[in-house]
C-alpha cells in the first residue's frame, strides 16, 4: 500500500473541515465514540446540519469556541488502495506559515473555493504557495455547489479564471472538481445531481495521482546525520555514517565526493536495518562506509562523483517570513539545512513575490511575518545544495534566531 | 527502474531519521519506555537507528506503581536483552519526598501524579530531549503537536507559540531549563503500529493478547482488571471476562476490551472491525471533559 500526503487550503468560510470530515466520514474512517462526542457538540454549533463534520478537524479549545482553525492539524484515513496523512492548514492570512508547514511535506495540494465567492485573494495566496514548493499536483474543489443549484457555467467560469490566474504561476497538474462537502456531492462518491460533471470524485482522484515524477533519475544525495562508531572489540574499527538518502540512490563501489571538503573516495558498504545491502535509494534512512578513513562528520555529505552540487557562502533564496517579529536588519541568524547548521545573516532583501502577478517587485523593507521576498543570504560556513526545484530537501532550509531559537523563516534556495 | 515504497517503509524511515536527529542535536536525550507497545515499537526503531552501537540515550520509565506486573516484567526482560540502560522513577517516591496527596476513589488515577515525577527525573538528569510514543491519531489537541515539541522550564505546551516544521528541517535550539519532547511515530495509526508489530515479528507484554481475567464494570460499562490498586464496595462483584488491552497504561486506568484474538493478525482483523477509537475505548482518563488532553499538555504531560 502506497502512502499520499496531502494538504488543504481555502477561506474561513469555504468548508475545509468539513471536506476533510466529509472524506473521513464517508470512508467509514471515525469511530463511533468520536461519533457521538461529534452529535454532542453539534447540537451546540451546527444549526443545519446532522454531525458539524468540521468539528473533527478543530481540535484545540480556543478554535472550537471561534469555530475557526488556528493550527495545522494532522488526520489519517485509509482506503483499501492507499493511506492518507493530511494536514489541515488555516485559511486565515495571518497563518500563512502554517500553510508552508503543511505543504512543505506534502505531495499534493487541495485548494477550496467557495462557489458563491470565486477565486479571492486567499485562493491565489494558496495557489501561490503551492506553485512555490512545487506542488506536483493540485486539485481545485468548487465547493458548495448545492448553494448555486449545481450550475454548469458557474464551475466553468471559476475554472477558467483559475486557468488564468495560474498561467503566470507554473503548476504542472490541475484538476477541477464540482463538490458539496456539506452534501456529500462527488466527495467520495460521485454526484447525482451533477451529471454534465463527468470526471472522478474527490477520493477517487487522491487513490490514482501517480506519487512519482517520470524525471530522469535525480542524483545521489546523503547527508550525515549521526556517525556510529561501537568502539567495543567485535566492532572495533566499525565507523558507520548513518543518515537518510536525500534524493536518487547509491551503490556499493560507487565513486564519491565528500562535500564540502571535496576528498574523493569509494563506498565500500552500505547498510539498511543493519543489514549489507548493494544498493539502496531515496528516502531509505541507510549506514554508509567509506573505503578509506577520512574525518567525516554531521551536517557533511556525500555525492556521486561527478553529479556534485553547488557550494557557497553566499545564496539567493525566496523565504517566508514566519516570525511575529519582523526582520531586524544584522539580525544575528542560523541556517538550518537537514542535518548541517551555520550562522548566517541576510545580507540583501532584493524584492517581495506579488500574490496576483507572481511577480518580484523590488522592495528592500525587513519582511514581516508572512512576507514572501527573495534574500542573498551570507553564511558563516559554506553550504552545499541544490536547487529547491531540483530537490526539494536539499534545496530548503530554516532560519532560526539565535536569541530567541525560533523558526523565523522558510527558504527555498533559487 | 520505478520502486515504491510501501506505506510502513516510509513511516520507518520517517522515525528513524528523527531519533538520529535527537542523537545529533541534544546533549542529553532520554526514550521514555511505559513497555506498551507504541514505546516497544520506538526500542525496535532505535536498534535499526543506531546498532552496532549503544542507543544515545537511556530507556526512563515513570513508574506509577499501579502498573501491569506482566508489562514490567516484559520491560525488564527486554532491556537486559538489548543490554540498554534503563532507569525508573517512582511515582510513589514522589508523592513521599513531596507530601502529595494520593489518588483516591475507587479507580485512583495517578496520572496527574506523573507529570510531577516525569519532571523531576528531566531536572534530575538534565534532559533536554525526550523520545515518547505519542501519537497523533490518539486525540484531538495531539494531532496539532509538532514531531519536536518545545516544553518551558515547566514542561508546559504551547499550543500557539509551536515552531513551524518545514521539511526535514527540524528545530531542536533551547535554551537552557527548557526541554523538547520528540515523537517519531507521530504519523503512526493504531493500525499502523500493529501492522508494523507483525511485519517486524516484535514481540509484546501478553496482555495485548486475550486471557480470561477478574474484572469490575465501571459506571460507563468499561471492563477493569480487578487488583490490590482498586478500592471496591460490596455491591461490586467480579467477573471473569475473556478480554485483551488495546492500550497499557495503569490497571487503575485502563479499561480491557472483551476480545477473542489471539494472535497480532487477529487484533488486525478485529480492529479493522471495531469502530471505537483506541483512548475512547479504553482511556477514563480522557473522558473529564473534551478539552481533557488539551489540559494535561499544557501542564507537562506528555
Amino acid at each position: 500500500m502506497e502512502l499520499l500526503k496531502f494538504f488543504t487550503a481555502g477561506n474561513v468560510d469555504d468548508g475545509k473541515s468539513t471536506l476533510i470530515g466529509r472524506l473521513l466520514y464517508d470512508s467509514k474512517s471515525i469511530s463511533t465514540d468520536i461519533i457521538e462526542t461529534l452529535t454532542r457538540q453539534s447540537k451546540v454549533t451546527a444549526l443545519n446540519a446532522e454531525i458539524d463534520l468540521a468539528l473533527l478537524t478543530d481540535g484545540l479549545r480556543a478554535e472550537r469556541e471561534q469555530g475557526i482553525t488556528i493550527d495545522v492539524a494532522y488526520k489519517y484515513f485509509s482506503t483499501e488502495k492507499r493511506k492518507f496523512i493530511i494536514a489541515d492548514t488555516p485559511g486565515h492570512i495571518q497563518y500563512t506559515r502554517n500553510m508552508f508547514t503543511g505543504a512543505s511535506n506534502a505531495d499534493m495540494a487541495i485548494i477550496l473555493v467557495d462557489a458563491r465567492n470565486g477565486i479571492t485573494e486567499q485562493t491565489k495566496r494558496h495557489s501561490i504557495i503551492s506553485s512555490l514548493l512545487s506542488m506536483p499536483h493540485i486539485m481545485v474543489c468548487v465547493n458548495k455547489m448545492d448553494l448555486v443549484g449545481y450550475d454548469e457555467k458557474i464551475f466553468r467560469k471559476i475554472a477558467d479564471d483559475y486557468l488564468v490566474f495560474a498561467k503566470k504561476a507554473t503548476q504542472k497538474e490541475i484538476t477541477f472538481i464540482p463538490v458539496s462537502a456539506l452534501a456529500g456531492d462527488n466527495v467520495v462518491t460521485r454526484s447525482t445531481k451533477m451529471p454534465w460533471y463527468k470526471g472522478q470524485s474527490v477520493l477517487e482522484h487522491l487513490e490514482q495521482i501517480p506519487l512519482h515524477e517520470e524525471n530522469s533519475p535525480a542524483p545521489g544525495r546523503f547527508q550525515v546525520q549521526y556517525v556510529i562508531r561501537p568502539q567495543t572489540s567485535k566492532f572495533h574499527d566499525y565507523r558507520g555514517f548513518a543518515g537518510k538518502i536525500l534524493g536518487g540512490s547509491f551503490h556499493k563501489g560507487q565513486e564519491v565526493e565528500l562535500m564540502p571538503s571535496a576528498i574523493r573516495t569509494t563506498l565500500s558498504a552500505i547498510e539498511v536495518n543493519g543489514k549489507e545491502v548493494e544498493s539502496a535509494e531515496f528516502p531509505q534512512p541507510v549506514v554508509l562506509h567509506l573505503k578509506d578513513d577520512i574525518d567525516l562528520s554531521r551536517g557533511d555529505s556525500i555525492v556521486p562523483v561527478g553529479a556534485g552540487q553547488r557550494i557557497d557562502k553566499d545564496i539567493e533564496a525566496i523565504i517566508c517570513w514566519m516570525d511575529n517579529l519582523p526582520f531586524k536588519p544584522g539580525q544575528r541568524l542560523l541556517l538550518q539545512q537537514n542535518s548541517f547548521r551555520t550562522k548566517a545573516s541576510i545580507k540583501n532583501i532584493i524584492g517581495n513575490i506579488d500574490i496576483h502577478s507572481m511577480e518580484e517587485i523590488p522592495n528592500e523593507a525587513p519582511p514581516q511575518l508572512n512576507d514572501i521576498c527573495k534574500v542573498k543570504i551570507k553564511s558563516a560556513d559554506s553550504v552545499v545544495f541544490d536547487r529547491y526545484t531540483e530537490n526539494r530537501y536539499t534545496g530548503s532550509f530554516i532560519l532560526i534566531d539565535e536569541n530567541s531559537n525560533n523558526t523565523v523563516a522558510a527558504g527555498m534556495i533559487e | 527502474m520505478e520502486k515504491t515504497f510501501d506505506y510502513l517503509d516510509q513511516l520507518e524511515a520517517e522515525a528513524i531519521y528523527i531519533m538520529r536527529e535527537v542523537a545529533g542535536q541534544f546533549d542529553n536525550p532520554a526514550l521514555l519506555f511505559s513497555g506498551g507497545k507504541d514505546s516497544i515499537c520506538l526500542v525496535h526503531l532505535a536498534l535499526k537507528a543506531f546498532r552496532p552501537g549503544k542507543f544515545p540515550f537511556p530507556l526512563v520509565h515513570i513508574d506509577t506503581g499501579h502498573n501491569f506486573p506482566e508489562a514490567l516484567d516484559f520491560r525488564d526482560k527486554l532491556t537486559e536483552h538489548i543490554g540498554e540502560r534503563l532507569i525508573v522513577r517512582k511515582v510513589e517516591d514522589t508523592i513521599r519526598d513531596r507530601k502529595l496527596q494520593d489518588a483516591k476513589g475507587k479507580f485512583p488515577s495517578r496520572n496527574m501524579l506523573q507529570t510531577y515525577t516525569l519532571l523531576d527525573t528531566i531536572e534530575e538528569f538534565k534532559f533536554d530531549a525526550c523520545i515518547g510514543g505519542a501519537r497523533r491519531d490518539e486525540e484531538k489537541a495531539r494531532a496539532k503537536e509538532r514531531i519536536f515539541s518545545v516544553r518551558d522550564e515547566f514542561g508546559q505546551w504551547n499550543p500557539k507559540m509551536q515552531r513551524p516544521e518545514l521539511w526535514n528541517h527540524y528545530n531542536g535550539k533551547i535554551s537552557s531549563g527548557e526541554n523538547v519532547r520528540v515523537f517519531p511515530i507521530s504519523n503512526w495509526t493504531e493500525l499502523d503500529v500493529w501492522n508494523y508489530i507483525l511485519r517486524e515479528e516484535i514481540g509484546l507484554p501478553n496482555i495485548y493478547f486475550t486471557h480470561e481475567r477478574e474484572c469490575v464494570t465501571t459506571e460507563n460499562g468499561q471492563l477493569m482488571a480487578n487488583s490490590s490498586f482498586l478500592n471496591l464496595e460490596k455491591e461490586d462483584t467480579i467477573l471473569r471476562k475473556q478480554v485483551r488491552y488495546r492500550t497499557v497504561g495503569d490497571m487503575t486506568c485502563t479499561a480491557a476490551v472483551e476480545s477473542q484474538a489471539y494472535t497480532v493478525e487477529d487484533i488486525i482483523a478485529e480492529l479493522k472491525e471495531v469502530k471505537i477509537s483506541e483512548r475512547g475505548a479504553t482511556r477514563m482518563d480522557d473522558r473529564i471533559s473534551e478539552a481533557a488532553m488539551e489540559d494535561r499538555k499544557k501542564g507537562g504531560y506528555f
